[in-house]
């Protein structure tokens, strides 16, 4: 077994490898994700990305590696073990994934009903902070149903920081969305994680959202990662995937960052 | 142009369904040993319980009381008529109350809940798994057996014998409402229930009734957590469900009536 990481490291990934059906979808994956960092997976579909997500998550169990969340090492231990790790973690769905038989305050409130507080005074007090954190104060009496895919994205995006958790992972969070739903994702994530001072993993494809956002980024072609740094860094990678990549997505070497200019006003 | 089958195609074909087999059996006890593990631990969600025994037991008496009725009923035709020629309809009750306390009334009431909830339970659980809603039920610390297995086996377990006892007292009474006008007097009726039905017929037909309610609601939550492949999987994972949830009953009603009724 290697040595534990240094506190700093929120997640760690160490030669991961992970297959379905005779054919390795990640292979050998390491990586690290710094606390209090924005950190952004990119990769054209079906590159492995949402598994790598799900395996950062507990959700899967890779055949070989180490995955590290703070200082546990999560890929051996079973499905009660990772209660707790799970508890420190949160979770955005590319689709949600919310509950279509409760109410968007059933929704948020579930996993603090279960882990956090039964008083429902406090249940009613965080799940209500967490909706207007989010923009979504007053659709609590809604179902899943009545809401838009952007709306409900902030529901699971809710629903996920209820539970106070370090590390929030976000599966394509902007997929599906109108350019102007995409960027108050875009600026939701961002503000959450200076607000609430957790570490987010992002995956996606969307490579405007991606340069938006990240801290550092990390492409994903075929389950190998094939480059990683800081934005500035991996526009100008020499890579011929990562160019090729880039180049379609209408990234070019001189595109500005403008994350800087994203804050928790833009969401009014 | 013809194709060649491989010889050995039949036998391959069989060690797949042999897997198959397996696999469930395993598969359906995994998940049994999961759910009483929560339910002695006493980790199970009241809310969602009460609601499922409203979903399972509630909304199935309608359909228990017409089938069951008109088994009974039919039984009466058949059978009174021939036991008034043979000088014995004052055994017309007795039978037909026996053959629905032993056999048809569990027999019936599986069948109808297991059509009626397997394939609800295999629907509803099969759409959370295609929509993540179980990974972010995992996600959210909160195991899946014990938020949606836990509560549908509760409900199926406690709601089959009260469907049973119903049952077996609508299908007496349905035919008692065609023995009676046939020719077979209420009271030789009532007093032929009396003397053939006792308790421990009424008894070991409702453990039957348990039995039925653990295979419906393990069947059901096993295809459902087992679903994959979108819509067509819902579709796929809910007509499975029903169709092996039946299967099941039949053969479970063959070893528990020669196991309870066997020496009788």
């Amino acid at each position: 077994m290697s040595e534990r990481p240094v506190v700093q490291t929120a997640v760690r990934v160490s030669d991961v490898w992970y297959g379905v059906d005779s054919r390795w979808v990640l292979q050998g994956v390491s990586l690290e994700v710094r606390t209090g960092e924005v950190f952004a997976i990119m990769g054209p579909s079906g590159c492995g990305k949402t598994t790598l997500l799900k395996l950062i998550g507990g959700l899967l169990k890779p055949q070989r590696g180490e995955i590290w969340i703070g200082d546990t090492e999560i890929s051996r231990l079973s499905e009660a073990k990772l209660t707790p790790v799970r508890k420190r973690i949160g979770l955005v769905f590319q689709y949600a994934a919310l509950f279509d038989s409760l109410t968007v305050y059933d929704n948020v409130a579930f996993g603090v009903r279960r882990h956090i507080t039964r008083n429902e005074r406090e249940v009613e007090q965080i799940v209500r902070e967490k909706l207007a954190l989010v923009g979504m104060s007053g659709t609590e009496h809604l179902y899943p149903a009545q809401l838009s895919g952007g709306m409900q994205k902030r529901v699971g995006l809710a629903r996920a920081l209820a539970m106070n958790p370090n590390i929030v992972l976000y599966d394509e969070p902007t997929a599906g969305l109108d350019p102007i739903m995409a960027e108050t994702i875009d600026t939701l994530i961002v503000d959450t994680t200076r607000r609430l001072q957790v570490t987010a993993l992002v995956v996606s494809h969307d490579l405007t959202s991606v340069f938006h956002i990240a801290d550092r980024i990390a492409m994903l072609h075929e389950g190998r990662i094939v480059a990683c740094g800081m934005p500035d860094e991996v526009r100008i990678d020499s890579h011929p995937i990562v160019r090729r990549f880039l180049q379609a997505g209408g990234v070019a070497p001189h595109t500005e960052v403008r994350r800087q200019d994203l804050s928790h006003d833009d969401l009014a | 142009m013809q194709t060649r089958v491989p010889v050995r195609y039949p036998f391959v074909n069989l060690a797949e369904q042999a897997t198959q087999l397996v696999l469930f059996v395993g598969d359906v006890g995994i998940l049994l040993a999961q759910a009483l593990g929560f339910v002695f631990r006493g980790r199970w969600e009241a809310r969602e319980t009460i609601l499922q025994m409203a979903l399972i037991g509630a909304q199935a008496v309608p359909m228990v009381v017409i089938t069951s009725g008109f088994t009974g009923a039919v039984l009466a035709l058949y059978s009174a008529k021939l036991m008034i020629e043979f000088g014995v309809g004052s055994l017309a009750g007795g039978a037909v109350a026996l053959a629905m306390a032993r056999e048809l009334g569990p027999v019936v009431t599986g069948v109808v809940v297991a059509a009626r909830s397997a394939s609800a339970i295999a629907a509803e659980i099969g759409s959370m798994k295609v929509t993540e809603q179980v990974d972010a039920l995992r996600a959210l610390a909160v195991p899946p057996v014990q938020y949606l297995v836990v509560p549908r086996l509760i409900a199926c377990l406690t709601m089959l014998p009260v469907l049973g006892a119903l049952a077996f007292v609508v299908g007496t009474f349905g035919g008692y409402a065609v023995a009676v006008p046939i020719g077979v007097s209420s009271t030789a009726y009532l007093l032929g229930v009396r003397e053939l039905v006792d308790t421990y017929d009424v008894f070991a037909g409702l453990l039957k009734t348990v039995v039925f309610g653990a295979i419906i609601a393990l069947v059901g939550c096993r295809a459902g957590l087992r679903t994959e492949g979108g819509a067509a999987g819902v579709g796929r994972a809910t007509t499975n469900s029903v169709v092996v949830a039946v299967l099941l009953i039949y053969v479970a009603n063959f070893f528990l009536a020669y196991l309870l009724f066997g020496g009788r």
